[in-house]
């Protein structure tokens, strides 16, 4: 019986998780150990003075909604324009497949897309607020399958030239060597 | 595979030992005890109550959710619930009512009773009835466990692509919805089937097709509209699960799709729908009707023919919910002519029973007071329709609170006051004790009261453009008064439902017991004890004019011959009912549970993983083979034939 | 029937009016009058019905279990004991008087078609080539309007707030980026749907100035409730100055506050989303703040445009509209000023 409240219980957890639509900030829940340094001297606009907020939250890897979020911000940030709708890869790397050169960790891509990385990609500190940066995290790790094949997201209303996140098969993530530019 | 019945220990008792013949009825009839006995029910007695009990769970279910969503728009800008919650309750009132409340309610009634109306001891196909309910509990507890457990669908009972679709509802709500979907049009077409067939097939001697009570030609209406109507959204709802999950694109516009198609798919289905419920709602208000006026209803033929027309006519003005999407004027004109075409049979029946209000004498008890406020209620609501039927008036009107309007008075006067009306007049069948009159009036009252003072102030609210499914709305919009109005009418309707089921806890205990027929009545359920025995007639019976048991002779003759030591029915020709051959039906089982629980495992399992298919098709193929495997048969068939 | 009494008492109660019979242009004059006829004939319907229920519950009352019931003479049972024949000539005077109303009822709906269809084609007599083009692009959930011309630098690109000239036919091109919208004003028009992929037309036209509030009529999610827009009718003069002043680019801020509440605005996150024409700001996810505070409503006729309401909107707009697209910023206190200061020098 005392199985049968437990298994509920665990069932009622993920899916909580899964389905909530939390549209607040919440307090603190993880604080990835962001660096204040910037790796790129390309930046997004002109330089912000503003210092930054710190990252807050990294809970977003098992919320549905906030994947799916993440994925419109994926386009309407046009993050889309170098990496391709879908992460495909264009004139930024593709991010569907197994490679990564900075790490796959939550907290490597939110340092990536905050920070900047050389040959090209720009710094978002100060662009993006933490909230969607972290949808942008969770997202952009489903597009090589890192997450839960029932938070990942459908497929699009537009022409899918791949499948979509959630048919994505999981990519063991492996580092990559920086090319150099040639 | 049911056991070998036990071998009778006498020859086959003659008919007029009648003592024998109950005592063998009994003994072949009665329902295995214990839980596995309840589990393994299938009678369609038994079925059509678990099918009226659960769907008026739903019902009181839904009806707190209506509460929820009117105290939260009784005023401006109010802070009950967020959108989120909002949403998923909204969704929650209009699936629950529809496909767990109001179809299965009517399927439920229609199970009970028309086999006891025919005169045969089951439906037709038992174990399909049972498997019907199964498959039904488990697509009502599917949507209520996901509400719990915070997977509410949010897109509306319509769940309208692209919205619901894969991009604009992430997560597993939609998938939940859709499957619920599947689960309980699966059960309508269990159900639809078994009636047809035992309608065609199970009727008494006599009985011939322009003999049948007017209720039975409404669920046979009804079952075939089901048919008709249910694979629709059955696709559509397969369609869209298939389109979040394995990212087909039926719905997407961008890849060939169309959003618009799945409009057209759900109100093919959801316009017939509508008739679905308010058919058999026609049929209940059609035996009152004959029984409190003391005669027979006016104009048997037209009122067969309306609802026959009605059930074609349903299927051909889908269209007009549609009327926003931009339609060209071809088909504006074509689809107005078609809505108002089905006011013409809708309006000859109401003339029928006004005529037959007028030629006979109104014996005013409780179920009569219900049909007589489903008149004012109900054609409030069809004359509203006509409205939104009208292509140009529909384009203003259309998803705004004047639809929310018109479609409860239709719903509730058309089917739920019927429906009320009908419970006051079989629970005594059903119950063997009468419900209460007192509380009864006051449970009248309150809830013609509460529904007009909740759904009059929405047509107002419409026309100031109030939309549909806001959660709130800003106070300078003015809306407040009426809103707040709607909400004490909310509450006066679910005090009303309190008194209702106060009276039936205390009936069940102490009401007046009713015997065989405390109404005077027509129909052939009447003849037997209430509430019936697990058999519905010691004699099977016969007819010999349309209300059966008014035009019975003295001397009406009894079906003789039709074993009882088996669970023999008698099976007659479709038209005439003139008796054709015997029939054995199968007896209690677990099987249909079984086949419900895999298909279960399968269709749930298929939102989280395409593995799904494989593990329910195990799972069925392994029950589906139980249930069918062969019947031993009997000793006697086996024994080699005697040379006569 | 144009002032209906029961109307009239209802409305003096609460506030708002009944705005679709509130005709502020040729359509729903038009429609106004197909609702008269309609809603003239539900209530003599409606009355006839309820009055033949209650004369015969007044009249026909005294029925009992122990009165025999009438049927049909010919089934009446030999032994005559369960039933009596009904009276021939009664059931046939019944038949006439059922078969002259189903009669009417057929010529009543055949009324109500004619009507209809023509309706339909007033409406249709009412497009003209003259008609100014507006595109409406429906988004989760505000309104992108586009004023359209023929020469592209002066398509005037602006959000939930439309004027439109009296006096003159407009033509709206209805077109939805996300899901399925749709658009009503209840004095001026009919409604008609924003659907992906697909474009609807719908005309309006005012003929006298006024303000109008309209919205989605099509669920389309969280925020369904919250997707307003605001339609200003005024005088063709009026109109086009509106329109010139709207195709400036936004002016450049010149006291100090101001000019640091630009540089918040295009260092911080609202340039990812907004545009403002003549700054760097491109975006069109957002609506386009190019003349943002000659607007009288935020957040798509949510909240009224003062400094306040704007200031938390930027602030926390997930309080205001839970679920919408714009993220709750947190700005320093004097760059929140600054950035205040700045959109609303935005004329």
């Amino acid at each position: 019986m005392s199985r049968w409240v437990l298994m509920g219980a665990l069932l009622f957890l993920t899916s909580c998780e899964r389905e909530q639509r939390r549209f607040q900030e919440l307090p603190a829940a993880a604080r990835p150990a962001a660096r204040d340094v910037q790796q790129s001297e390309l930046q997004a606009g002109p330089v912000a003075p503003a210092p930054p907020t710190p990252p807050t939250r990294a809970a977003s890897e098992d919320n549905a909604y906030d994947v799916s979020q993440g994925k419109r911000l994926f386009v309407w940030f046009n993050c889309s324009g170098c990496h391709a709708a879908g992460g495909g890869g264009g004139m930024g790397p593709p991010l569907m497949d197994a490679k990564w050169r900075y790490g796959s960790e939550p907290e490597n891509i939110y340092a990536t897309i905050v920070e900047g990385r050389p040959n090209g990609m720009p710094s978002f500190r100060g662009k993006i607020p933490d909230t969607q940066v972290w949808q942008l995290v969770a997202y952009v790790r489903s597009m090589s399958g890192l997450l839960k094949k029932d938070v990942a997201p459908g497929r699009s209303d537009t022409l899918n030239t791949r499948p979509s996140e959630s048919s994505k098969a999981r990519e063991t993530p492996r580092p990559e060597e920086v090319e150099q530019p040639r | 595979m049911s056991a070998p019945l036990p071998t009778p220990p006498e020859p086959p008792p003659v008919r007029d030992d009648e003592a024998w013949e109950r005592l063998y009825l009994e003994r072949t009839w009665a329902p295995k005890k214990g839980l596995i006995g309840w589990l393994s029910e299938v009678h369609h007695t038994e079925i059509g109550k678990r099918y009226i009990i659960t769907a008026f769970v739903f019902f009181l279910l839904g009806g707190i959710e209506a509460l929820l969503m009117r105290w939260q728009l009784s005023g401006p800008e109010k802070q009950v619930m967020g959108p989120d919650l909002y949403n998923q309750v909204f969704t929650m009132h209009g699936s629950t009512m529809m496909f767990l409340f109001a179809v299965p309610m009517m399927e439920g009634v229609g199970l009970y009773l028309v086999p006891l109306m025919i005169g045969t001891r089951n439906a037709a196909f038992p174990r399909l009835n049972a498997f019907g309910y199964w498959t039904y509990l488990i697509g009502g507890l599917l949507l209520y466990g996901g509400f719990l457990l915070n997977v509410g669908p949010d897109a509306g009972w319509f769940s309208y692509v692209p919205l619901a679709g894969p991009q604009y509802s992430p997560g597993k709500r939609v998938d939940i919805w859709a499957q619920m979907i599947t689960f309980t049009e699966l059960a309508g077409l269990a159900g639809a089937v078994n009636l047809i067939v035992t309608v065609f097939k199970h009727r008494a001697p006599g009985m011939s097709l322009n003999r049948m009570p007017l209720f039975v030609w409404a669920m046979l209406v009804k079952s075939f509209m089901v048919v008709f109507a249910m694979p629709a959204v059955m696709v559509a709802s397969t369609s869209l699960a298939m389109d979040r999950l394995i990212g087909t694109h039926f719905f997407n516009a961008a890849e060939g799709g169309d959003a618009l198609l799945w409009q057209h798919l759900f109100w093919f289905f959801g316009h017939p729908e509508v008739y679905i419920i308010f058919i058999p709602a026609l049929g209940m208000l059609s035996s009152i009707l004959a029984v409190f006026t003391r005669r027979q209803v006016f104009g048997y033929l037209p009122v067969v023919l309306s609802m026959v027309s009605i059930g074609f006519i349903g299927f051909g003005l889908w269209v007009h919910h549609m009327f926003a999407t931009g339609l060209p004027q071809l088909g504006q004109s074509f689809f107005t002519a078609a809505s108002l075409m089905v006011a013409l049979p809708s309006g000859v029946q109401i003339f029928c029973w006004l005529a037959t209000l007028w030629g006979g004498r109104l014996w005013l008890k409780l179920p009569l007071y219900w049909v007589l406020a489903f008149f004012a209620v109900f054609v409030t609501g069809g004359l509203t329709g006509v409205m939104l039927g009208t292509y140009s008036v529909d384009q203003q009107v259309h998803d705004t609170h004047f639809v929310v309007a018109h479609f409860h008075y239709v719903l509730i006067g058309g089917a739920v006051f019927p429906l009320f009306g009908g419970l006051y007049y079989w629970f005594p069948k059903i119950t063997g004790r009468m419900l209460g009159e007192r509380l009864g009036k006051w449970n009248f009252w309150t809830f013609f009261l509460g529904f007009n003072l909740t759904f009059f102030p929405l047509h107002f609210l419409g026309m100031m453009g109030m939309p549909r499914r806001v959660y709130t709305y800003g106070v300078e919009r003015g809306w407040q008064p009426l809103n707040l109005l709607a909400t004490v009418g909310a509450v006066i309707m679910a005090v009303s439902i309190t008194l209702l089921l106060v009276n039936i806890f205390w009936s069940l205990k102490r009401g007046e017991v009713a015997g065989n027929d405390p109404w005077g009545a027509d129909t052939l359920e009447w003849g037997t004890t209430s509430p019936p025995p697990s058999y519905n007639f010691l004699h099977l019976p016969t007819v010999r004019g349309r209300y059966a048991r008014w035009t019975a002779a003295e001397d009406q003759p009894v079906v003789t011959g039709v074993r009882s030591d088996r669970k023999e029915v008698l099976v007659t020709r479709l038209l005439d009912a003139a008796p054709d051959h015997r029939a054995e039906l199968p007896g209690p089982t677990l099987w249909p549970l079984w086949v419900a629980l895999a298909t279960g495992v399968m269709f749930i399992m298929v939102i989280f993983t395409p593995w799904g298919i494989v593990v329910g098709g195990v799972l069925l193929f392994i029950t589906l083979t139980g249930w069918f495997w062969p019947r031993p048969p009997y000793k006697e068939e086996l024994a080699p034939e005697q040379p006569s | 029937m144009k002032r209906l009494p029961i109307v009239l008492w209802l409305c003096t109660g609460c506030g708002g009016g009944l705005r679709m019979l509130d005709a502020r242009g040729p359509h729903v004059e038009r429609l106004r009058s197909l609702w008269d006829l309609l809603f003239l004939i539900s209530a003599v319907v409606l009355t006839a019905v309820v009055l033949a229920m209650l004369g015969a519950l007044l009249r026909r009352r005294g029925g009992s279990k122990a009165q025999v019931p009438e049927v049909e003479a010919h089934s009446v049972p030999p032994d005559g004991a369960g039933a009596r024949p009904v009276d021939p000539a009664r059931e046939r005077r019944m038949g006439r008087v059922v078969g002259l109303c189903a009669g009417l009822t057929v010529a009543v709906l055949f009324v109500i078609t004619v009507a209809n269809a023509s309706t339909g084609a007033a409406l249709a007599r009412l497009r003209s080539p003259e008609a100014l083009e507006i595109q409406v692009v429906g988004h989760q959930w505000w309104w992108e309007f586009r004023v359209q011309d023929p020469d592209p630098s002066r398509i005037l690109v602006t959000a939930n707030e439309l004027h439109v000239p009296v006096g003159r036919p407009v033509i709206l091109k209805l077109n939805s980026r996300d899901v399925i919208h749709s658009f009503w004003v209840p004095e001026l028009t009919n409604k008609r749907d924003l659907i992906p992929g697909q474009q609807n037309t719908l005309e309006l036209q005012a003929d006298r100035p006024g303000t109008f509030f309209g919205q989605c009529y099509e669920f389309c999610g969280i925020q369904h409730a919250k997707m307003g827009f605001v339609v200003v009718a005024e005088s063709p003069e009026q109109f086009e100055a509106w329109r010139n002043h709207q195709l400036q680019p936004a002016p450049q801020p010149t006291a100090p506050m101001a000019q640091r509440g630009q540089q918040v605005f295009l260092q911080g996150p609202c340039a990812l989303c907004h545009a403002i024409s003549g700054t760097g700001a491109a975006a069109s996810t957002g609506p386009n703040l190019t003349h943002v505070a000659s607007r009288s409503t935020l957040a798509a006729g949510a909240l009224p445009f003062d400094r306040g309401h704007l200031a938390g909107w930027i602030l926390n707009s997930q309080s205001l509209k839970p679920g919408n697209n714009m993220p709750a910023l947190t700005l320093p206190p004097d760059d929140l000023q600054a950035l205040l200061v700045y959109l609303e020098s935005l004329k």
